[in-house]
């Protein structure tokens, strides 16, 4: 097994500042917004990789940095060991892109309502100049949607049906790898359970690499071979899901799964976890999660804690054991 | 037994389209008692909001109540009428929705919507609203609630608004308060505490909570009793680890077993073939025969058996017994 995806060192800092006029003005500097910091991680080629995280935690960032979609403030993403961000041919950089494809969260605001299904799904082809004929009903087809269903239009679906067509269309230009930024949160869970089965199908059929980016620990377990825990821009945990569920190690970790309601968890009495996510322009010193952490001691206010191997599992944490 | 909070009988909500008339909400009871909180599930379409804004007279037309009674504290309220029916919001029933920020007010300070809001119900003077608008958002847990009661709702986030939506709804303090998706915009470790806030409140108080969401997790720990809600009406209806565990409507079945569970690895998700039936095209009989797999010609066109009947709690002619018991 090879990395498909090497991730090093990623980091994405948005400026935030206000307009000149109001800084001078207020006598403010400049802000930034670390959105992604110091990230490191690899994705084996046919594998899932899972990045969770609650909002504002960078996975997205992460994930539109992969696509290309985002340029990256600092660090490295190579596929297939071509770095994206300094390749000088673009031909090279052109051939790695056509490799990826991303699937969107909202099935609603991903397809352009005036365009034809058909056209939708060949666009990518259309692009990079492949053979249209026939291809968008094949796709369709594997998505488990009627081929007549070509000459439609979006609002002619239910969500679950329209998040077929944006596979469809991921499918199109044969990509070894999807990203997928919450492809199921906005569905009911029997369509998400409908769309999840036939992203595994897809991938065992097609030998896909997927990176699933959510929020649902209960998908991430269902879906991923290797899972990594965001927080505030920061990778605090990578474990395979069954470490991660069953022993996980860092503190945060720890919190997320306590916190997400089980459905066997009835009249379950957990005290909630203290605290928010603290304003990510002005993150605690050490390590982020500090504030709210139960066993913080000295150390973790001062240190930004390396990552380490512990167990199975690799933690950006100075006290897990 | 004593005498439940909200009862509705038999609700019904119609909308008149150009191709016909829809029914959103068909035929639709439940009780919920002091005290208690009520989960009620179901995909989106299936008329689980609908029948909570049917509950508060918050339809807009042309939705409207086509049958059926709804009771609170004894009176009947779904025939009352304009200026009574804005006394009773607020001041009897509380309301939550999912999206905090576009609940509050973004141009006055959650003080003074907090007072408005007592001062409208209650016979209370500015001063008295003031203090205790501030004991409201102690109660709801926001750190320094004497200092922020002049904030504004941008000056909060995500959570902290909803805390103070919850306040809101429950200063006046109404006997029932209809949480619609309260959790569903919010993150998981936020969402923990607001169901634990709930919870408390409901204890502490004893308001009945009609708690609406589609997320099985938070009913299976929040709820007492859960209503499954598929096409308009009711599938099942009972103790929350009843129905979860041992679901006696083939709908419920399926959607526990699409839910992917945290505490094992399945290789596949159990899926329902197909998709809800659109408000304009429901099939005769019971409206989920197209997906199930159980139906039989009985159920293709007799009209559905009513809930709870002789010990049943699946509005099913075939309810799931037998392979339960297994």
């Amino acid at each position: 097994m090879s990395a498909f995806v090497t991730v090093k060192g990623l980091t994405c800092v948005f400026d935030v500042s206000k307009p000149w006029l109001n800084r001078v003005l207020e006598r403010r500097g400049k802000a930034f917004l670390t959105a992604v910091s110091d990230v490191d991680f690899q994705v084996e080629e046919r594998t899932t990789y899972a990045l969770v995280g609650e909002s504002g935690s960078g996975k997205s960032t992460i994930g539109r940095m992969l696509v290309g979609l985002l340029r990256p403030s600092d660090g490295d993403v190579e596929i297939e060991g071509i770095n994206l961000a300094r390749e000088e041919d673009p031909a090279k950089v052109a051939s790695v892109r056509a490799k990826i494809q991303m699937i969107f969260q909202d099935p609603y605001a991903s397809l352009n309502p005036r365009w034809r299904v058909r056209d939708i799904i060949t666009e990518p082809v259309l692009t990079q100049g492949g053979d249209l004929e026939g291809l968008a009903e094949k796709l369709l087809q594997q998505v488990g949607l009627h081929p007549s269903d070509a000459g439609k239009f979006p609002h002619e679906f239910s969500g679950g049906q329209r998040q077929r067509i944006c596979i469809a269309r991921a499918l199109a230009s044969q990509p070894r790898l999807i990203v997928c930024d919450e492809p199921t949160s906005a569905l009911d869970v029997s369509v998400q359970a409908q769309v999840l089965n036939l992203m595994s199908d897809l991938k065992d059929e097609l030998g896909l690499t997927y990176l699933l980016i959510t929020h649902d620990l209960t998908v991430v377990r269902h879906m991923a071979d290797r899972i990594g825990v965001l927080y505030l821009g920061r990778l605090v945990e990578e474990a395979d899901p069954h470490s991660l569920f069953e022993t996980p190690k860092h503190p945060y970790t720890q919190m997320l799964l306590d916190a997400a309601p089980r459905v066997d968890g009835f009249g379950r009495e957990v005290p909630p976890p203290q605290g928010e996510i603290p304003d990510p322009i002005n993150p605690p010193s050490g390590c982020t999660f500090h504030p709210r952490c139960p066993i913080a001691t000295d150390i973790c206010r001062r240190e930004r804690p390396a990552t380490r191997k512990v167990g199975n599992a690799l933690v950006a944490c100075h006290l897990a054991e | 037994m004593t005498d439940p909070v909200l009862s509705i009988r038999d609700l019904c909500v119609e909308i008149p389209t150009r191709t016909g008339v829809v029914k959103p909400v068909d035929g639709v009871s439940y009780d919920i008692a002091k005290g208690e909180i009520l989960g009620v599930v179901g995909e989106s379409g299936a008329g689980k909001s609908m029948a909570g804004n049917a509950i508060i007279g918050l339809l807009n037309r042309p939705a409207h109540i086509s049958g059926g009674e709804i009771w609170l504290n004894g009176h009947r309220i779904d025939t009352l009428k304009g200026d009574r029916v804005r006394r009773l919001r607020g001041k009897e029933i509380g309301m939550v929705f999912q999206d905090p920020l576009t609940s509050l007010n973004p141009l006055l300070s959650i003080g003074d919507q907090l007072a408005e809001t007592m001062m409208t119900h209650l016979p209370i003077s500015r001063a008295e609203a003031h203090n205790r608008a501030i004991a409201a958002l102690k109660e709801v847990g926001i750190p320094g609630a004497a200092e922020r009661i002049g904030s504004y709702p941008h000056e909060f986030s995500g959570g902290m608004r909803q805390r103070v939506v919850i306040a809101l709804a429950l200063c006046a303090e109404p006997s029932l308060v209809i949480a619609d998706e309260p959790t569903t915009a919010l993150d998981v470790s936020v969402q923990a505490q607001i169901i634990s806030l709930l919870k408390q409140l409901c204890r502490e108080r004893g308001t009945a909570i009609m708690l609406i969401t589609h997320d099985m997790g938070v009913i299976a720990e929040a709820a007492d009793r859960v209503a499954v809600m598929y096409a308009g009406r009711l599938a099942e209806l009972g103790p929350v680890r009843d129905v979860l565990t041992q679901p006696q409507h083939p709908y419920t079945h399926g959607l526990m077993a699409s839910t992917p569970l945290a505490a094992q690895k399945q290789r596949r998700l159990h899926q329902i073939p197909g998709a809800m039936p659109r408000l304009d095209q429901m099939p005769e009989g019971c409206a989920f025969h197209p997906r199930c797999p159980h139906a039989q010609e009985k159920c293709r066109h007799a009209p559905l058996p009513a809930t709870a009947t002789a010990g049943g709690r699946a509005a099913c002619w075939f309810p799931l017994l037998a392979e339960a018991a297994q």
